[in-house]
């Protein structure tokens, strides 16, 4: 049973369809939950033909989640579909091509050692010999090149490609297999600016020939760049649908972020001390070679909490991965408290100097599941003299060590024994806090500390992180809850396309702000006493 | 001229040690590029090699035997693939586990079967082109009665078998009527069609064995230097799977890279979720892999047994099935590389017997030993990085799951 | 992971189960031959235990039953040991075979020391050997990402081929004409249980059972502390566990990735004690008869801890051991029923594992849940 007919009357909220023409797609009373996750609460879209409609959130609004549930690869657990009008029963990928829905996904679905034309053929090969289904693939190809300004070398292996043209190469795809309506997932995420403007381009010549264009993005840039609707999605549901014309980017921005009530946090004022962490020039390479942090400078002192606010994938994890040791810079200078660190630095060596690091995925970074907690709490920290003989390792002490911080975190249940996956997210992080607080260190890096962590959790850990800083010591603190940042931080810089765009102070920042500067625009006044981000050199 | 004579030997023979090395490769070739690593070569080829000489042992009939191992090699594949595929299971345990299974398994069944040490009984030599029976080829009743005759050990006469029949036995009444009626028409025809591409006449001089087959002017051309011993010795007188595994390889080059079950492959060897997302089932694509493994490495092993041999002897791959798997990794899972290879394997088999104990001018006494190794040496050096590099498809040995 | 099993019906429901299952099917090819599997049952028990008569003493088919034990043991630890560090070590075999060739060497040529000197030495050279014989394949797979299970593949029938060249034009007996080496000196044979400790009135007869056993034994001990006791055996659960986490706690995975193969190659060397020192008291060929496959399947029944490898090499030891009395008891059976069953514990236990699991965490899901808020 993929999808409930509900009997759902009318049209949806918010549809910017035309009066006549039923809309190329209607989603009507979408629901979708992964376990204990809400990704979609009774979400309802129409998207009008021959249009642009943008959809835009935070990460984890459930953007693409309900378009992997409009492509088939996800069923919803309520809910329809309809396409022109039409009740539309999509289970599968195959469904979704036989309507008329293509879909260029954020990880391009490309067999890398294949040719473009071999990419485009996949699944549509005409017939069981590949020869005659090439010939007319290259007629088609060349022609839809023409058209819309696609063009890309047919015989080229794809690997070969740059990320620019291997989009376009899904883009073909699609087009290939008949698409009337085009769902393209963070599309510009890869580009660079120029490939952006390009791609808009040949949206535009798509959209000016009838088909639907869906344009998945945080970026409000893009939104007002491109689209003719937009709909905004805030944890899951559908927050309003307007015509592009009639909003600008601060009502969608604040639309976006949203007014969440703040999590206050007792805290004096910072006393900032000596510079604990400089970093200087830091350039970072992802696995596959790409510059994901471009000559990053900033630094941090005792007794603050710096806060490095932005939209997720903007170089903030490989950026903290680089001074915790487990990544190797390409470029640029660390030092804590005055000495270097090495470049070959290990997540071991950078321990010894002091700095712990509380990583963003405790589940397959901080811990190992099916470690027993005691075994958790020692992670990076096991060749400890107070854990080991000469030999052997000091099984009750390290259960002793753990018991000490499960009842001074109070994590529930306070069992050493249990293995790490079976603790709730809240205690799993606790315990993981106070493995890498417990150890004194002069710096705390901590990735997405409350993320997916109940309430109560949230403010002890919050509470924990103010203790360290007021005992003198540093915290850099990436996260992209907004509320966090400001209630949290002493300071905060913004981090977009690998590069630092603004600072602010915690005291000046409000939500507006910040928010325009994560998706990349320049706030209207810089903050007093600071010079403005050095916008141009991303735009 | 005799070094000529016995260099067109030595590769004579490399080309028959190959013939089961190009088999098991290839059939590695297909499920490897769909992305199903194969340890499980060497058990299908000894499962294959043991149902062969066992069924044209007790049928009389080659081809018959060829079926029976292909048979037995798909079961076994489509156990790998339910456990790899549909279970996502560990890929190179399910090999092993495929591999110790078949090696208990055979001799087993052969000492309860034939009680030869865990070997069949020997296959007779025939000519395969004179006289070849397939099973559910209708045939007249005289035939039929020909046929118990020579395959029953208790009857050693027409005589015997038609006194029987006069004394009332219903049983004997009953094989005979048995093989007049064919199950199906489909599957008749298609026999029969088999059985006229294999000799033209239906008649009862039964082959258990693949025996050479002379290609036509090999004696004309026997005189005529170079050409005559190269046509005569080297291309003509193999058996016919030595020709369709050679075959094979041009075929297989052919269905990889010009059709779309070769294109589907590929792709889901390399990425899964991109076949997944252009609304191709990922599972059936494997599953197809694997059973065109199963196909080829049961002739494989039919060729170990019916051709290469006359019998089925215990553990009579010793180590073919992983040598192929070499054989597949230094040939880089390409087609016509693995035909290379397979002959540069065969041809250091072929050189070892001959090496034994001669002293080669320069070198001196090369160790048999060392030769033997090559192969798994070169293969080490080779996914070392140490010359060239051999690249897996990206997707194998990885369950696919579907996600995000 | 999470622990989706209580940790009984992990430990002993399941490998019971597939057990349980191997010999299900397994009775069923016993059937298809037309001989009773309850008859295979009654002799492979009488091959392992003895019946008491004068062909099947208890104490000798103990012995040998253990004697065979003592290699699954070394194998299955091997096997297990890698399988911590997230690897296949299929080369068990060949590590085996050249291990066996270090405890061959020195009991060949150090043999002028006394027999307390001969031990530790040859205890050493067999680690050595094998060790050094799965060093190479853990380095290429740690520094050159060549696939660990195929080198090791590979190297097996190096092994094989290396070890055919030395006793063939080596360490051949002259004048004889089997490629083998001269027996080993008296002294330079390791003393079976039976002459070490008959003095306490045991009676092992004829059995092969060497000192060996006790070496296993101290083996387990050794991994079990090895792997759960010390900062080594931590790293490299890490790294087998969570290669992402290790990194980040600091912990190479290049180097556990080598040492544990080492350790694994070292253990799997050990059978070279029990074989040619403590048995055939020459090097000759073909000693290591599938013991390296067969830790395979041990391992997987055992959950790769020392316990459970014990338990599933004295069933291997028992089965292989009543192997024999089977194939001279019964006239359609051979004892290479033992291998089909080893091939089916693998199956089940080992490539269909996520089978039957989803299926029996389901029947524990209601209780476990309410155990863990």
């Amino acid at each position: 049973m993929s999808i409930d007919a509900e009997p759902v009357p009318g049209t949806a909220a918010g549809g910017t369809g035309g009066a006549s023409a039923p809309p190329a797609i209607a989603l009507i009373g979408i629901d979708k939950r992964f376990g204990t996750v809400h990704a979609n609460r009774d979400v309802s879209v129409d998207i009008a033909r021959g249009t642009v409609h943008g959809i835009v959130g935070e990460n984890g609004a459930g953007k693409s989640t309900l378009m992997s549930i409009l492509y088939g690869f996800y069923q919803a657990d309520r809910g329809e579909i309809r396409v022109n009008g039409q009740p539309c029963r999509i289970g599968r990928p195959e469904d979704a091509l036989a309507a008329g829905i293509g879909m260029v996904h954020q990880h391009f679905m490309l067999v890398d050692p294949f040719t473009v034309l071999e990419n485009v053929l996949l699944g549509r090969e005409g017939g069981a010999r590949l020869s005659g289904g090439l010939a007319d693939a290259r007629a088609t190809l060349e022609r839809l090149a023409r058209e819309h300004a696609l063009e890309v070398d047919l015989d080229t292996p794809v690997g070969a490609l740059p990320v620019g043209l291997q989009q376009r190469v899904e883009i073909l795809k699609a087009l290939y297999r008949g698409a009337e309506i085009l769902i393209l997932d963070e599309p510009t995420g890869v580009l660079t600016p120029q490939e952006a403007d390009h791609l808009f381009h040949i949206l535009r010549s798509l959209r000016d020939q009838g088909r639907t264009i869906v344009l998945i993005t945080h970026k409000l840039r893009e939104i007002m760049a491109i689209t003719d609707a937009v709909t905004v999605m805030r944890r899951g549901a559908v927050v309003a649908t307007v015509p592009t014309a009639e909003t600008d980017r601060d009502a969608l921005a604040e639309l976006m972020v949203g007014r969440k009530v703040l999590l206050r946090v007792d805290k004096t004022p910072a006393k900032p001390g000596p510079v604990l962490l400089d970093v200087a020039g830091l350039s970072v390479a992802d696995g596959r070679g790409a510059a994901r942090v471009k000559e990053v400078s900033f630094q941090v002192r005792r007794g603050e909490i710096l806060a490095i606010a932005g939209v997720s994938g903007n170089g903030q994890s490989e950026l903290m991965a680089a001074i915790a040791g487990i990544r190797h810079p390409t470029a640029g200078r660390l030092a804590i408290a005055g000495r270097p660190i090495a470049r070959t630095a290990d997540a071991h060596d950078t321990r010894r100097l002091g700095i712990a690091h509380v990583p963003e995925d405790r589940q397959r970074e901080g811990l190992v599941t099916s470690f027993e907690a005691n075994e958790c709490a020692i992670l990076g920290y096991h060749d400890d003299p107070a854990y080991n003989g000469p030999v052997l390792m000091h099984h009750r002490a390290i259960v002793a060590d753990c018991v000490a911080k499960m009842q001074d975190y109070d994590v529930r249940p306070c069992n050493a024994h249990l293995p790490g996956g079976n603790f709730s997210g809240g205690n799993q992080q606790k315990l993981i806090v106070a493995r890498e607080i417990e150890r004194d260190p002069d710096l705390l890096i901590v990735g997405q500390p409350t993320r997916g962590v109940d309430i109560g959790a949230i403010e002890f850990i919050h509470q924990r992180l103010i203790a360290l800083r007021d005992r003198g010591k540093a915290i850099l603190l990436v996260s992209v809850e907004l509320d966090e940042v400001m209630s949290l931080a002493d300071r905060i810089l913004v981090m977009f396309d690998g590069r630092i765009v603004g600072e602010i102070a915690a005291a000046d920042a409000d939500e507006r702000t910040l928010g325009l500067m994560m998706a990349g625009i320049a706030p209207e006044a810089p903050p007093p006493g600071r010079p403005p981000a050095p916008l141009a050199k991303s735009a | 001229m005799d070094l000529f004579l016995s260099l067109i030997q030595l590769l004579d023979s490399s080309l028959r040690l190959a013939t089961p090395l190009v088999l098991a490769a290839l059939a590695g070739l297909y499920c490897e590029r769909a992305g199903i690593v194969d340890i499980g070569l060497e058990g299908k080829m000894l499962g294959a090699a043991f149902a062969a000489a066992t069924t044209a042992y007790l049928t009389g009939s080659v081809w018959a035997g060829l079926v029976a191992g292909i048979a037995a090699s798909v079961v076994l594949a489509l156990l790998h693939g339910f456990a790899c595929i549909t279970h996502r299971g560990n890929q190179v345990v399910s090999g092993v586990a495929i591999n110790t299974l078949v090696m208990g398994l055979t001799p087993v069944l052969g000492h309860a079967w034939f009680r030869e040490g865990g070997q069949t009984p020997a296959l007779s030599n025939g000519t395969p082109f004179a006289g070849v029976q397939l099973p559910y080829v209708p045939v007249d009743r005289d035939a039929a009665m020909a046929l118990i005759v020579q395959q029953d050990p208790d009857l050693r006469t027409l005589r015997q078998l038609t006194n029987r029949l006069e004394a009332g036995d219903a049983d004997l009444a009953a094989r005979i009527d048995a093989l007049l009626v064919a199950p199906t028409p489909v599957i008749s025809w298609i026999m029969a069609g088999l059985q006229g591409f294999a000799n033209g006449t239906v008649d009862f001089v039964t082959a258990t064995r693949f025996t050479p087959i002379e290609l036509p002017l090999a004696e004309t051309l026997a005189p005529v230097p170079i050409l005559g011993p190269v046509y005569g010795e080297l291309i003509s007188g193999h058996n016919i799977l030595v020709y369709a595994a050679v075959a094979l390889v041009p075929l297989t080059a052919w269905v990889l890279y010009r059709t779309r079950f070769g294109l589907r492959l590929r792709a889901v060897g390399e990425n899964p979720a991109a076949v997944d997302t252009a609304g191709i089932s990922v599972a059936r694509m494997r599953y197809q892999a694997v059973i065109v493994t199963g196909i080829l490495c049961g002739i494989a092993g039919a060729y170990l047994s019916t051709a290469h041999n006359a019998a089925f002897v215990r553990d009579m791959t010793a180590g073919k099935g992983y040598l192929a798997l070499a054989a597949l990794i230094f040939a880089k899972w390409r087609p016509v590389p693995v035909l290379l290879t397979c002959l540069l394997f065969g041809f250091l088999e072929a050189m070892e017997a001959r090496l034994q104990g001669v002293s080669v001018p320069l070198i001196g006494e090369v160790p048999v030993q060392l030769i033997q190794a090559m192969p798994y040496i070169l293969t080490v050096v080779l996914l070392a990085g140490f010359i060239g590099r051999a690249v897996a498809p990206k997707a194998s040995g990885i369950p696919y799951v579907k996600e995000r | 992971m999470n622990r989706d099993l209580p940790r009984w019906a992990d430990w002993g429901l399941i490998p019971a189960l597939n057990l349980a299952l191997a010999f299900a099917v397994s009775g069923l090819v016993m059937l298809a031959v037309g001989e009773s599997p309850l008859e295979a049952v009654y002799w492979i028990w009488v091959g392992a235990v003895g019946d008491g008569s004068a062909i099947y003493p208890h104490g000798e088919s103990i012995g040998q039953t253990l004697y065979f034990t003592t290699y699954f043991i070394f194998t299955g630890l091997a096997v297990a040991v890698a399988f911590h560090c997230g690897l296949f070590n299929i080369g068990g075999e060949g590590q085996a075979y050249i291990g066996g060739l270090g405890v061959g060497l020195v009991c060949l040529y150090l043999d002028f020391l006394p027999f307390i000197l001969i031990l530790p030495a040859a205890i050493l050279a067999g680690a050595l050997f094998g060790g050094a014989w799965a060093f190479v394949p853990g380095y290429l797979q740690a520094k050159r990402g060549s696939h660990i299970v195929i080198t090791t593949i590979m190297f097996n029938f190096i092994a094989s081929s290396l070890m055919i060249y030395l006793l063939v034009n080596v360490l051949i007996e002259p004048g004889q004409q089997s490629p083998a080496s001269r027996a080993f000196a008296e002294h330079a044979r390791m003393p079976t249980i039976q002459d070490a400790f008959g003095w306490t009135g045991i009676d092992l007869g004829l059995s092969d059972l060497n000192l060996s056993f006790l070496w296993a034994i101290a083996a387990c001990v050794f991994v079990w502390v090895f792997i759960w006791h010390t900062r080594w055996g931590y790293e490299i659960r890490t790294v087998g566990q969570n290669e992402r986490a290790a990194v980040y706690a600091g912990i190479s995975p290049a180097r556990n990735i080598i040492l544990a193969m080492v350790v694994s190659g070292a253990l799997a060397g050990f059978v070279g004690l029990n074989a040619v020192m403590g048995d055939h008291h020459r090097l000759l060929r073909d000693f290591v008869l599938g013991y390296g496959f067969a830790g395979i399947a041990v391992s997987l029944m055992g959950r790769n801890h020392p316990v459970g490898v014990v338990l599933a090499a004295l069933l291997f030891g028992a089965l292989y051991q009543g192997g024999f009395v089977l194939d001279v008891e019964m006239d359609n059976v051979t004892r290479e029923l033992v291998v089909v069953v080893q091939g089916l514990v693998i199956l089940f236990a080992g490539a269909l594992e996520h089978m039957f699991r989803p299926t029996i965490a389901r029947w524990f899901a209601r209780p476990a849940a309410a155990a863990v808020p």
